[in-house]
């Protein structure tokens, strides 16, 4: 009994003896906050992706920390709390359900400077940014009608929110600017990354009878399972080339590096303020990745209408454009506005499902 | 050659208190080892991982905010266990807690009024308590195994809470993300000081823990219950009734379980969402079995459970190493605990196959 006692006394004292070795850095400290794992191949990966490069590009300035795999809810708050205390200087939120955790934290500590992704509350201190994968869904569509025999795509979707349904819309358009009578079919998996359920919706869609498959969820499993079934399949957010080198056709490739840069080089000149970001393919915050495992021909028009978009010659959503209703959305040549993008909660034609309300 | 247990003559009193902290000392060094192993300077982890969390006031209402629920759950799950009863749900009794205490403030989401909050709060304990009546229904009546009923019961009530936060319940403002509507202010449980987040829901743990260990200590039904625990038979000679003892230690723990759900969604989620727990209602086993089925041990159980979440993100952010730590840790800490448990009652023996009739015949 005495031994035991005086071991945890003494483990007791070297611990708090130590306790003066975690000391402040002089470099100013960027901070990110996942929802998924880093290495989850797919959305997390993205933005981890694009930690890296800042500590590259600013390492001299900077160091970066991170807190991977934070479910949302309170344990959002507390980990974004923790990182407001660690003394960073900047913290990049990077999944939409952050954003109530991060204005709440953001009002106790106005020092702090936050960006939030995919949201729409900001506030002084808390600025929102994003990309418009519309475009590379666009494009994406263009490849799925030239390259489908069956003329139906499947589609997994994550929740229902606009820039899921916004994704679903512009990939239907893509499509129908080739082949007006392209369909889509949407399965919700109901979560941004699990392979389970991701795997099982890929499954059933491939049952249907779809030879194209594409998704807005963050992991690979549906490209695994196109490879199994020899269909095609699109990667979202990272290359996922890897897991189907005879599958994937291209990738819509997150590349928050540049942007992240930026931002961080605002704060150490001290200029960053509040802003509200949403940059497309031109601005780089999006890359396609290559486009394999199609003919010539599809390829260069792939190419072709990633030109036109990045050059303003084509937007996604021009009309004429039809509800899934059949009512007039977009007349002939008008464009959509951002606004109605934000809050889309409606199909367009063609696509069959039936939005959940 | 085989190995064999053998109980030990007569328990020592001092090893079974100072066995939880023996484990918790071997997880210390095994985490050192494995911090060692990483790259990492297992000192400053360590550090990180069970101290720093304790060192700001911020940080200790963060860890009451953890304990609190695991606390809450673990205390009736003792009873439970002490009673003979296997309540392996408590995660379910947990959500339908929730979803039954924040009927009001979703439903009627005008409604504004101090009365709010106390309705909530019982309303939560009821939604417990039925949902625990089901596999005690089941076993009472129908002599089911409730291991497997209240289990099973946990997905029903994870798939219902989803159901309604994507379809009925959703917030018609909240751009169609599955998450209801945010509680009024009269619905959201108060933090108890004003320096932190920390809310009633940890208080709550606290009183009942004590009450508990009350009950256990002083009164017929503690009696009771440890009586037809430990043998059945001796509780009906004694004219104790057993199915009654099914029904109590149920329902008491669903309530306290629904206690839980609806403090933690009123308190520190302020709305429904899809996935409210990470898990509390089966991590709270553990902190069950830690606490060695004693409600003041429990209290304490919890809090290091708690600790080792906090912590966990602590050695992420300050060493970059993987939130898995977290896991491993709790695996190291429950594996130790039984270890250490298993050799104070009983000593390992080798046998050996030629000898075998020999030592039967000693023994």
């Amino acid at each position: 009994m005495r031994k035991i006692a005086l071991a945890l006394a003494a483990t007791a004292a070297t611990l708090i003896g130590t306790a003066a070795i975690a000391q402040a850095a002089d470099k100013a400290k960027i901070c990110f906050i996942y929802v998924g794992s880093k290495t989850d191949g797919g959305y997390s990966e993205g933005h981890d992706r694009g930690r890296q490069e800042l500590e590259k590009a600013l390492g001299d300035k900077i160091e970066t920390a991170y807190l991977e795999k934070v479910p949302e809810g309170p344990d959002a708050e507390r980990a974004i709390e923790r990182m407001a205390r660690s003394g960073c200087s900047l913290v990049f939120t990077t999944s939409f359900g952050f954003m109530d955790a991060t204005i709440k934290v953001a009002q106790k500590f106005p020092k702090v400077k936050f960006e939030h992704a995919t949201g729409f509350k900001s506030a002084e201190n808390v600025g929102t940014y994003n990309a418009r994968f519309y475009e590379g869904r666009y494009i994406q569509g263009v490849i799925a009608a030239k390259m489908s025999k069956t003329g139906v795509a499947g589609y997994i979707a994550s929740f229902p929110i606009p820039e899921v349904v916004m994704g679903i819309n512009a990939f239907v358009l893509g499509a129908q600017s080739v082949n007006p009578d392209f369909k889509i079919k949407v399965v919700w998996a109901n979560t941004w990354a699990d392979p389970g359920k991701e795997a099982d919706a890929a499954k059933a869609l491939a049952d249907q009878g779809v030879d194209i498959l594409t998704q807005h969820t963050d992991t690979t499993a549906p490209m695994q399972v196109a490879a199994e079934r020899g269909i095609h399949a699109f990667g979202q957010a990272s290359d996922m080339i890897a897991a189907g080198p005879k599958t994937q056709l291209t990738a819509i490739v997150d590349t928050w590096g540049a942007y992240y840069i930026k931002r961080t080089q605002a704060l150490l000149d001290g200029t960053w303020k509040s802003e509200q970001i949403w940059d497309g393919l031109k601005d780089g915050i999006l890359t396609m990745a290559p486009y394999t495992n199609m003919p010539d021909d599809v390829k260069k028009l792939a190419e072709e209408t990633e030109a036109k978009i990045k050059s303003g010659e084509l937007h996604p959503f021009t009309g004429p454009v039809k509800k899934q209703d059949g009512s007039e959305w977009l007349k002939a040549g008008e464009k959509s506005d951002d606004g109605t993008l934000l809050g889309m909660n409606f199909y367009v034609a063609g696509v069959d499902d039936k939005l959940p309300q | 050659m085989r190995i064999e247990l053998e109980k030990r003559p007569g328990g020592s009193r001092l090893f079974s208190f100072v066995s939880p902290l023996l484990a918790l000392l071997l997880t210390v060094v095994c985490g050192g080892v494995m911090f060692a192993l990483l790259g990492k300077d297992p000192v400053s982890a360590l550090y990180s991982f069970f101290i720093e969390p304790l060192q700001e006031v911020w940080s200790l209402h963060e860890l009451a905010i953890k304990a609190g629920p695991l606390i809450l759950i673990a205390v009736g799950l003792s009873v439970c266990y002490r009673s003979n009863n296997w309540n392996i749900g408590a995660e379910g009794q947990f959500t339908m807690g929730a979803i039954a205490g924040s009927f009001l403030p979703i439903v009627f989401y005008e409604w504004h009024s101090p009365l709010i909050l106390p309705l909530m709060l019982v309303m939560g304990m009821l939604g417990g308590a039925l949902y625990a009546g089901i596999p005690a229904l089941l076993k009472a009546h129908f002599n089911t195994n409730e291991i497997l009923t209240s289990l099973m019961l946990v997905y029903i009530a994870q798939l219902f809470l989803d159901w309604l936060s994507r379809g009925m319940w959703r917030d018609p403002q909240g751009y169609n993300f599955p998450q209801s509507r945010n509680f009024v202010p009269e619905a959201i449980l108060p933090e108890v000081l004003s320096s932190g987040r920390a809310h009633w829901g940890f208080v709550f743990a606290i009183v009942a823990a004590v009450l508990v260990w009350f009950m256990m200590r002083f009164t017929l039904k503690g009696f009771q219950i440890t009586v037809l625990g430990q043998s059945e038979r001796a509780g009906r000679f004694a004219g104790f009734s057993s199915r009654g003892m099914i029904w109590f230690s149920m329902l008491f723990s669903g309530a306290l379980a629904g206690l839980a759900g609806i403090s933690e969604v009123s308190g520190s989620i302020n709305h429904l969402q899809p996935s409210i727990s990470p898990g509390y209602g089966f991590t709270a086993i553990i902190v069950a079995f830690l606490g060695r089925l004693n409600p003041l041990g429990i209290i304490a159980s919890g809090l290091v459970l708690a600790l080792t979440y906090l912590g966990g993100e602590a050695v992420q952010l300050s060493l970059e190493v993987s939130d898995k730590v977290t896991r491993v840790f709790q695996g190291l800490l429950l594996f130790f605990v039984l270890s250490c448990d298993t050799l104070i009652h009983y000593r390992i023996r080798l046998v050996f196959d030629r000898l075998k009739g020999a030592s039967d015949g000693a023994a």
